[in-house]
């Protein structure tokens, strides 16, 4: 069942003066995955990572790393490696010897210390860096020493803790290929703490939504997205509608008024669900054709679609199409089965999804950039 | 950076300005002055010569206050490093408990110590009584090179708490997570960029304890005549201004010779503390 685990959490909880951090999380993560620790500022990612690099000892549960409880093991002598939120890099010291900190501690020999870093400084494009000193670096350059200098040690695991964060967008989009590259040439496991879901859907194999200090979801990027499991991973992943609804029977599900058609069924017959619709999803047609039918409140051009705010009924909906509507146009929606999705009711219900107190200035005072959760 | 100075920056500056020409570059200048001239006013080398009778307590002055500086940079290492360890509110009640004597007069804190070293003092009192005999410890070099370490030890633990202080927690973790034990971790990391608390606090104790002259007085008896007394005697007792002078000009560029190969050994860019 569990094949090739490398790392095994469980029932790991952890609280700092009276606040819970990490409530009861198990997690495994296999050989060589990809794997992405998902979540807002002060979701426990960065408490998980630093449980298993060995900096934070769980008040309770147990660490497993191939089979072996590693509670208590001090950081020096477990096999993984971290990617520091701002590198961390020896002002100290410069690139080359950066790089050979750790085969240095390791009393390497010389020659194969500088056979390693060649090799390392190679592998992320730093080729002739050797003398340079950290400080005289841009921020993508000692991220770059960074991630040579973790690599140095061969790792069975490596960590990494928001290692873009600091990046702009355009070197963090080079990064994220880059990293991911690494990962799949050297073959070995990474452990990704992000609060950027697109970061996270772009380059896992799996991703482990959390918040509050509880995993919401573990899944392939495909499957997050697409079945998120509650509303909080809905609305935290990509954009999403999310409307109170009723299941009528199996395959039918009534919301805003109305019956549609969907693939979900397992719920009890009248069971009130929150539907999930993303933006899009939504096609916008004709008023007669449309199944539903409201008023544009807003547009924003985005470059390769529209973003309109559409009002059903009181609703507000956000809604991506490629064709320009004005505002307070009359238009019809549709929606196909496959494009709703069924979600039991939970904590988060109610909380996400409609966007009519939503705009942009809003979502970007509210994004948690460059925080240090904990 | 501007290339005039306005009115008003010029305005905020004078009092500056006037306070340095008067009680620095005035008196220097003074030193300078005296230095090289005879009680009439004439030119003369004769002060500078004369030093050579004071080579031997000049070069105690040195070994002295190389020995405390020592000490103190010994003790006040782990001591800084513990407490920058702590919790903030606890470091902030170290910090003030380090500077604590600091705000009682310095002449009644040597005092003291002469009342606890003293032949019939608490500490011999107590010896006496447990059957280790008495120690004669006043008036040796050793008091007073404990005198130099007590007094001066603050000026050594605040510029290495305030590095230790201001190192990025995640650089540490970062060595131990690349395989640094404990001992790794504080000689190749710690120690290293605390380098410019070290050079500051080894100046900051270094420079004070050259030039002392109280404290030998008082814990030494007067049988180990530092540079500072020998000073201090040419004005208070032989008012020979002109000896006093060189005596402390040479004291000077010895000082500055001390602190620029101490700048040798630390990071340009760096820069010093405090």
């Amino acid at each position: 069942m569990k094949e090739n685990v490398i790392i095994d959490l469980k029932n790991i909880s952890v609280s700092f003066g009276g606040e819970q951090i990490l409530n009861n999380v198990s997690l495994y993560i296999r050989d060589k995955e990809f794997i992405t620790l998902l979540g807002p500022s002060g979701c426990g990612k960065t408490t998980t990572l630093r449980i298993i690099a060995g900096f934070l000892e769980p008040d309770s549960g147990e660490v497993i790393f191939e089979n072996k409880k590693i509670n208590g093991v001090p950081p020096h002598k477990r096999q993984v490696n971290t990617i520091f939120q701002r590198y961390a890099l020896f002002p100290h010291l410069n690139v080359y010897d950066n790089v050979a900190f750790g085969l240095r501690v390791k009393k390497t020999s010389e020659k194969q210390i500088k056979e390693k870093v060649e090799e390392m400084l190679a592998l992320v494009n730093l080729r002739g860096f050797n003398k340079r000193h950290v400080d005289s670096l841009s921020g993508g350059q000692q991220q770059r020493v960074a991630i040579a200098r973790a690599l140095a040690n061969e790792p069975r695991v490596l960590l990494l803790d928001e290692p873009l964060g600091a990046l702009d967008l355009k070197l963090r989009k080079d990064m994220q290929v880059e990293l991911k590259n690494i990962q799949q040439r050297l073959g070995i496991t990474f452990i990704y703490v992000t609060h950027d879901q697109e970061e996270a859907l772009s380059m896992s194999d799996t991703i482990v939504v959390m918040d509050e200090g509880v995993i919401q979801q573990i899944g392939t990027p495909l499957d997050v997205y697409n079945e998120p499991k509650n509303a909080f991973v809905a609305d935290f992943i990509g954009e999403s509608n999310i409307l109170d609804g009723f299941m009528r029977d199996d395959l039918v599900a009534e919301f805003s008024g109305r019956r549609f058609k969907c693939l979900d069924k397992g719920f009890a017959k009248d069971e009130p669900v929150d539907v999930v619709v993303r933006p899009e999803d939504v096609d916008v047609v004709p008023v007669t054709a449309g199944i539903l039918r409201g008023t544009v409140t807003s547009v924003t051009f985005k470059g390769v679609h529209f973003e309109i705010i559409v009002d059903v009924k009181g609703f507000k909906w956000m809604i991506q199409t490629t064709d320009y509507q004005a505002v307070g146009d009359e238009i019809g929606l549709s929606i196909d089965p496959d494009a709703i999705h069924i979600m039991a009711k939970s904590v988060y219900s109610g909380k996400y999804g409609d966007y009519s107190s939503f705009s942009e200035e809003f979502d970007e005072l509210s994004e948690p950039d460059g925080e240090v959760d904990e | 950076m501007k290339r005039k100075s306005s009115l008003g920056s010029r305005l905020v500056a004078s009092p500056y300005i006037l306070w340095s020409a008067l009680f620095i570059i005035a008196p220097m200048f003074f030193v300078l002055y005296y230095s090289f001239t005879t009680p009439s006013g004439q030119f003369t080398f004769d002060n500078i010569m004369a030093l050579g009778k004071y080579t031997g307590i000049l070069l105690r002055s040195v070994w002295f206050g190389v020995l405390a500086t020592l000490i103190c940079l010994v003790l006040a290492y782990p001591f800084a490093y513990f407490i920058s360890q702590m919790r903030l509110n606890t470091q902030q009640t170290m910090v003030a408990l380090v500077m604590l004597p600091m705000w009682m007069n310095f002449l009644i804190r040597t005092y003291s110590w002469m009342a606890i070293l003293q032949d019939t003092g608490i500490i011999n009192r107590t010896l006496e009584k447990i059957g280790l005999g008495p120690v004669h410890m006043i008036n040796t070099s050793g008091a007073v090179i404990l005198g130099m370490v007590y007094n001066f030890m603050p000026y050594m633990i605040l510029p290495l708490y305030s590095v230790m202080a201001k190192m990025d927690k995640s650089i540490i973790e970062a060595a131990q997570d690349l395989g640094g034990n404990r001992i790794n971790v504080v000689r190749k990391v710690i120690i290293p960029l605390s380098m410019p608390g070290i050079a500051s606090g080894l100046t900051m104790v270094f420079v004070p304890s050259v030039s002392t002259f109280y404290i030998s007085q008082k814990l030494g008896g007067g049988s180990f005549d530092l540079i500072g007394d020998v000073i201090e005697r040419q004005f208070q007792q032989s008012y020979n201004y002109n000896l006093g002078a060189s005596l402390s000009l040479v004291l000077m560029v010895l000082i500055l010779a001390c602190m620029a190969f101490l700048n040798k050994f630390t990071n340009d860019e760096e820069g010093m503390v405090i």
